[in-house]
């Protein structure tokens, strides 16, 4: 065991789609049950790097390396990559017609159960679990009746994963855009379930282009990702500058 | 399709077919090929009386004078009607059962003998030209339901053999029903009394064996006024690396407020991945609901065949009858399908419901082809279609050809078609939540038929979920 507690380490990475090059020597180090935040203008390839992290197959890796407890990510096949905890929740959560939502949520808990060579569980005992969780969301059964995200709002498509997200527990979760699609309510609710996730020594990545809901939070880190890279790396003060300044007094880093 | 996602695929694709073994044994055979020497041959050799020889004599000729049909998508080498054995059966050891059709359909997982008391269901087994047995006879006949093999009740039932075999397919109505009607061999016969509910459901199995035979087998159900039966079918074949012809008739007849439900699944050796092989299956498949409020719902799995041409049909001639036609069918590798229905509207107020659902992949093409004829009687007809297509990649072709003919203002028909195709983003979304492509890949096909599978009956909705995703193949190995 490593005494440092960095459970994922990018290095040098650079990576391209379609030819075109979207990250470019990208480096980042999170430690055990830290929050960064990755904050950049549109299109500086934030949720590229999402993507590759939770193992797109529309990315090529072009060089560089990323550590995962330890393992080599890139060895590990995209399910697996969930299964040893690196859980990604999307910023358009697809629609999958003719899924069952309750459907999709127990086979995924069985086959993380599965992973670890633990039989499927009850039923019963399953529904009972979930409507926990969505009373803890104050949602309403009837989300588990409908076809995937089929329908769903904005909302309640973010709602939908942070239930994954507590089913599933993750070690290190990335949130694409965390906050599209959420109104106020929807915003406060999902920062209870972040610091609530905090102390379970999750570790998290944010990734927004909206600075204004980062002071909810107490994040460790925040980066400023500019073309493919990380530009400045510091505290909460990095907000008020972006406030100020825009990011594109950052491109001059 | 990445390169991972798509070596998951072709494994998919690719899986052997299960049932594909030969049972060798000795069987009699007429010589090759069709002539009125072989059809009174047949006649001679099931005894059977001269009305039923006069039938397949005068089919003989309708087919002799009809053409090959050429409407449909459907591209194969011609063929050669002479080089098939029309009549081969297993050589009877002295009326017993010969071990090895046991054995045969202990490894297909089909009961032959009655040792299960809770079965709910009834089985007419059909090897090749012949039907073996049929189970559950006797508890079926205290309840007057007649559950036979079609040449038993030529010669035990014979007045209502006369009175219905082609009342609704005609001997006359297609090149593949002339055919049929010329050298039909077996095949089950239902006759449900009125005010019975059949207790048992009923069933056969047909079992392709032979090299160069062909299976032409026919079927006919009759449910009198205020009867209901719920029929079922399946099929498999050896492998061969020749394709095997199968040309069957089916005919319901439902009178006054009886209902008929037919269900097959359908799992013909379909060829090998190069699309060597496989049956060719043209099948003509009609039910005619005679009487008033009577009912006909055809539910299809169709995972097999080579060559699948079929399109079970309703004739609705008693007001306010119903007529549905449920469909799924799975192609992939070279196999084509043209499959469909006719909803022929005759009486007033009568209604009918499609629901296809066509998943396609490899170098398959998946056709659904059907007609709406609402005639200038049927005051207030309705129908309701809907073809979906579910493509999971981007080789295999998909065609929708609705027919429609309306003849009158006071009826309606809604439409519905819709093609998805499996996305990359889908699958990543599924394999993040730690899906196997596998998994995935299973969950969105049984998402996609949904609506279909939970139409069919217990058994087959497992049988069907099974073949649909393979799951079964790898039961058995």
């Amino acid at each position: 065991m490593k005494t440092n507690n960095i459970i994922l380490k990018i290095e040098n990475l650079i990576v391209k789609i379609d030819g075109k090059t979207i990250l470019k020597n990208f480096n980042v180090e999170v430690k055990k049950s830290e929050i960064h935040f990755l904050i950049g203008p549109n299109g500086c390839g934030k949720s590229t790097l999402s993507k590759v992290l939770a193992g797109h197959p529309s990315y090529t890796v072009e060089r560089g390396k990323v550590t995962f407890f330890n393992k080599n990510l890139f060895k590990l096949p995209t399910e697996i990559r969930v299964q040893e905890g690196l859980f990604l929740a999307f910023q358009y959560p697809l629609e999958i017609p003719g899924i069952n939502t309750l459907d999709f949520l127990k086979i995924a808990y069985d086959e993380q159960l599965k992973y670890f060579k633990k039989p499927p569980i009850d039923p019963f005992l399953f529904v009972n679990k979930i409507k926990k969780l969505l009373g803890e969301l104050n949602l309403h059964e009837d989300f588990l009746n409908r076809e995937l995200n089929v329908g769903f709002s904005g909302g309640e498509k973010k709602l939908l994963e942070l239930i994954q997200v507590l089913l599933l527990k993750p070690k290190f979760l990335i949130f694409d855009e965390v906050d599209s699609g959420l109104d106020i309510d929807g915003i406060q609710r999902l920062f209870s379930i972040i610091s609530k996730l905090k102390n379970t020594k999750t570790s998290i990545l944010i990734i927004t282009h909206n600075p204004k809901i980062i002071e909810y939070l107490k994040p460790n880190k925040i980066h400023i990702m500019i073309d493919g890279s990380i530009c400045k790396t510091g505290g909460i003060e990095l907000v008020q500058l972006v406030e100020k300044l825009g990011f594109n007094f950052f491109k001059k880093f | 399709m990445s390169n991972r996602n798509q070596i998951e695929l072709n494994k998919f694709l690719t899986t052997p077919y299960s049932y594909g073994f030969i049972t060798d044994i000795d069987t009699q055979k007429f010589p090759k090929g069709l002539s009125k020497k072989i059809l009174k041959l047949i006649s001679q050799k099931k005894k059977e009386p001269t009305n039923i020889e006069c039938f397949r004599l005068k089919s003989y000729n309708h087919w002799r004078s009809k053409k090959f049909p050429t409407w449909m998508t459907l591209l194969f080498d011609k063929i050669d009607f002479e080089k098939i054995n029309y009549y081969s059966i297993p050589v009877k050891s002295l009326e017993k059962i010969n071990p090895e059709i046991l054995k045969t359909f202990d490894r297909l997982q089909i009961s032959l003998t009655e040792k299960n008391k809770c079965s709910s269901m009834a089985l007419d087994a059909v090897f090749d030209s012949t039907s073996i047995t049929t189970t559950y006879k006797d508890k079926l006949a205290k309840h007057g339901v007649i559950f036979c093999a079609i040449s038993e009740a030529i010669k035990d039932y014979p007045n209502l053999v006369e009175k219905f075999l082609g009342s609704v397919v005609s001997n006359n109505d297609n090149f593949f029903a002339a055919l049929n009607s010329a050298v039909f061999s077996d095949g089950s016969f239902c006759y449900i009394p009125k005010n019975i509910k059949c207790p048992l459901d009923l069933s056969t199995y047909f079992r392709i064996n032979d090299k160069n035979a062909g299976q032409f087998e026919r079927t006919l159900i009759i449910a009198e006024e205020n009867s209901f039966v719920n029929y079922l079918e399946g099929c498999t074949a050896s492998q061969h690396d020749k394709n095997q012809l199968h040309a069957a008739i089916v005919e319901l007849i439902a009178f006054d407020h009886a209902e008929i439900r037919y269900s097959t699944v359908q799992n013909w050796y379909a060829g090998n991945e190069h699309g060597f092989g496989g049956i060719y299956n043209f099948v003509t498949k009609r039910g005619a609901c005679l009487g008033q409020y009577s009912k006909i719902s055809w539910t299809q799995v169709e995972t097999g065949s080579a060559i699948t041409w079929k399109y079970p049909s309703c004739y609705l001639i008693g007001t306010n009858s119903t007529g549905e036609f449920y469909s799924i069918a799975l192609t992939k590798n070279y196999q084509q399908a043209d499959t469909g229905t006719k909803m022929i509207h005759i009486g007033s107020n009568t209604k009918s419901k499609i629901l296809s659902k066509s998943i396609s992949s490899g170098f398959s093409t998946n056709t659904y082809r059907g007609l709406i004829k609402i005639s200038p009687k049927a005051k207030l007809a309705y129908n309701f279609s809907q073809c979906d297509s579910f493509l999971i990649d981007s080789n295999s072709r998909v065609n929708t050809y609705p027919y429609i003919e309306m003849h009158n203002s006071s009826s309606k028909i809604e439409y519905e078609a819709k093609i998805s195709k499996l996305t990359e983003d889908q699958l990543f979304y599924l394999q993040q939540r730690g899906f196997t492509f596998e998994k995935a890949l299973e969950l969105l096909i049984n998402g996609f038929c949904k609506d279909i599978l939970t139409k069919l009956p217990l058994e087959f909705a497992i049988e069907a979920d099974r073949l649909l995703t393979l799951k079964l193949e790898k039961s058995i190995s």
